[in-house]
């Protein structure tokens, strides 16, 4: 195989990695589901674009002010729709995604609907690779901070962390904040992979792939993540030889993951260089398997 | 003003429409407390087995018109059987329900690009296109018999749900799933006769939409608008749907008649986001109260 194609898919991964770790947060840390992440993409994409495009930036301060701008453009929509409850939460993140693609159809500043051309090329695997470690960092230590575990405790019992005193709308809506800022690096770096963008890119699919790459990985794991982000976006390129039939069975295999394996790859554990000892200092001992905590979630 | 009242009976015409849809959604959402996104795949192929019987297997008309609905009904139980109700029985969250949901539109989808491929397909004709003249206002005999099979169709339902013994049933398990289930409700039949009845309309509601435009494998994004409609009246509530769909036909075409046709979508999905900001429960939606 051709080393380029190779770099190519592991640089989408990692596009797509930076995305899905933004929406881990949000999904597996904080129990919101979102479907509308690819809004957020588009945002930051779009306004990244325009920074090198139109005002000469360069690149990496432009990523970050495609970031920055997504992350305002939630906490606007937070305000308005953090109060629902679940599902309808859900749908309002949905019209919100698409409302954004069929705004962006009908701007002719930026191509409309035919797409914008002509962005230079500056995203390359190297520094996909060191954005994304340092994504990680930040986002592992967000997890394990007091406003991780804030996050944490209101995705496991809204009303019992109400009680004792976290403030569970303003986590909800600082989760929902970092989650948008990744998506929007993640557009930027996409809009500056492929140097075209169309509205058609940031489309419900693109949204509800992100969320199964997530729920693939398992909730609340951002090892597991990581290999969602990389199993599911190389996998469609090593099944392009039967390429009718990929996305039947990507739809196929997420129906089957709910059914038998709800917890995900990872199921709420980490990989680390520490978790491994124990696991091996377990299986040599014979222990019993890991409890499944994540197993079925909350009930209603 | 004869412009207006033109564009008010398209906007029915198709409203009517995405009633039949909606109805599938809120049937579902009132028992199971989720979103049924397969639901747009279904009307999808509710669409495709009404082009293949006109076609392909030359079925006349009304035939072939019950039949793909019979067709989508025992699809949409086989879809509860397989994603849903294992969920069901693990008791697992809603969300995984919709990402089931999603996972099955998905496949549905790419099945047909995989197996019929992604062409658009038009319906033969089966009513005259000369419109009939009212004055000046002319009405598509196609537009009409949208509106009345809609109509008929959504008054057999209501006389179902109030006036039979499933229907009462039907409306217990809505209220308390798990009371009438203690009642000696099969909460499980009622939940396969929902499938069925939304499975029943989505196919009736593919063939008219086939009719109207053309039939291609990306329809159930479309029919994402008859969903917007379930929440603008009001999700779980059955007169909510119907109200709901027919006031965000008459909005369409009104917008794509005065405005233009590419505003028409942005005003649904805009619409979804203001229902949901100030009235979440749409029009007429049960009140929601948290189980916690």
């Amino acid at each position: 195989m051709d080393l380029n194609y190779i770099t190519g898919i592991l640089t989408l991964a990692g596009i797509n990695l930076m995305a899905v770790l933004g929406l881990s947060l949000l999904t597996g840390f904080t129990g919101m589901f979102s479907f509308g992440h690819a809004g957020f993409m588009a945002i930051g994409g779009y306004t990244s674009a325009m920074m090198t495009v139109k005002f000469g930036l360069p690149f990496i301060p432009a990523l970050l002010i495609g970031g920055l701008v997504a992350a305002l453009v939630s906490s606007v929509i937070g305000k308005l729709t953090l109060n629902l409850k679940g599902d309808y939460f859900c749908i309002a993140t949905l019209g919100f995604g698409e409302a954004i693609r069929l705004i962006l159809d009908n701007v002719q500043y930026f191509g409309g609907a035919r797409g914008w051309p002509g962005i230079p090329h500056h995203t390359n695997l190297l520094n996909v690779v060191i954005i994304n470690i340092v994504a990680i960092f930040i986002l592992a230590n967000i997890v394990r901070s007091k406003h991780g575990r804030n996050m944490i405790a209101v995705r496991e019992e809204e009303l019992a962390s109400q009680i004792v005193g976290i403030n569970v709308f303003r986590y909800k809506l600082i989760s929902l904040m970092i989650s948008a800022a990744y998506a929007g690096i993640a557009g930027g770096l996409m809009a500056h992979y492929m140097t075209f963008l169309q509205p058609k890119m940031f489309s419900l699919t693109k949204s509800t792939e992100l969320t199964i790459i997530v729920i693939f990985g398992g909730l609340g794991s951002i090892s597991g993540s990581v290999l969602g982000a990389l199993v599911l976006t190389s996998l469609p390129e090593i099944l392009r030889a039967f390429s009718n039939w990929r996305l039947v069975i990507y739809g196929l295999a997420v129906v089957i993951i709910m059914i038998t394996r709800p917890s995900g790859l990872m199921g709420g554990y980490e990989l680390t260089p520490s978790s491994m000892k124990t696991l091996y200092t377990r299986m040599k001992n014979k222990n019993k398997g890991l409890p499944n905590q994540m197993e079925g979630g909350k009930t209603i | 003003m004869s412009q207006l009242l033109q564009q008010l009976i398209n906007g029915l015409s198709i409203g009517s429409v995405y009633a039949l849809m909606a109805v599938g959604y809120s049937l579902v959402y009132s028992i199971m407390n989720f979103s049924n996104f397969a639901h747009g795949g279904v009307i999808m192929l509710g669409a495709y087995f009404g082009y293949y019987y006109l076609t392909s297997v030359g079925l006349p008309f009304p035939i072939a018109f019950i039949a793909s609905a019979l067709t989508t009904c025992v699809l949409a139980v086989i879809i509860e059987r397989g994603a849903y109700k294992p969920l069901r029985e693990r008791k697992a969250p809603f969300l995984y329900f919709i990402i089931s949901a999603m996972g099955t539109s998905i496949f549905l989808e790419n099945i047909v690009i995989a197996t019929i491929g992604p062409t658009f397909r038009t319906y033969p004709e089966v009513l005259s296109r000369t419109p009939i003249q009212l004055g000046s206002v002319s009405i598509g005999r196609l537009d009409l018999a949208m509106f009345i099979i809609s109509a008929i169709c959504l008054a057999l339902l209501v006389f179902f749900i109030d006036h039979t013994k499933m229907g009462k049933a039907i409306q217990a398990t809505a209220y308390n799933i798990k009371a009438s289930a203690l009642m000696g409700i099969n909460t499980d039949l009622v939940i396969i006769v929902v499938f069925a009845l939304g499975g029943f309309f989505a196919g009736i509601a593919g063939v008219l939409f086939g009719m109207k435009y053309t039939v291609y494998p990306q329809i159930g994004v479309i029919t994402n608008k008859s969903f917007i409609a379930a929440v603008f009246g009001g999700l779980g509530s059955l007169p909510g749907a119907v109200i709901g769909s027919i006031l965000l036909g008459v909005i369409e075409t009104i917008t794509s008649g005065y405005l233009s046709s590419q505003y028409r979508d942005l005003i649904a999905f805009v619409l979804l986001i203001a229902v949901l900001v100030f009235r979440p429960r749409g029009l007429m939606g049960k009140v929601t109260e948290d189980k916690a």
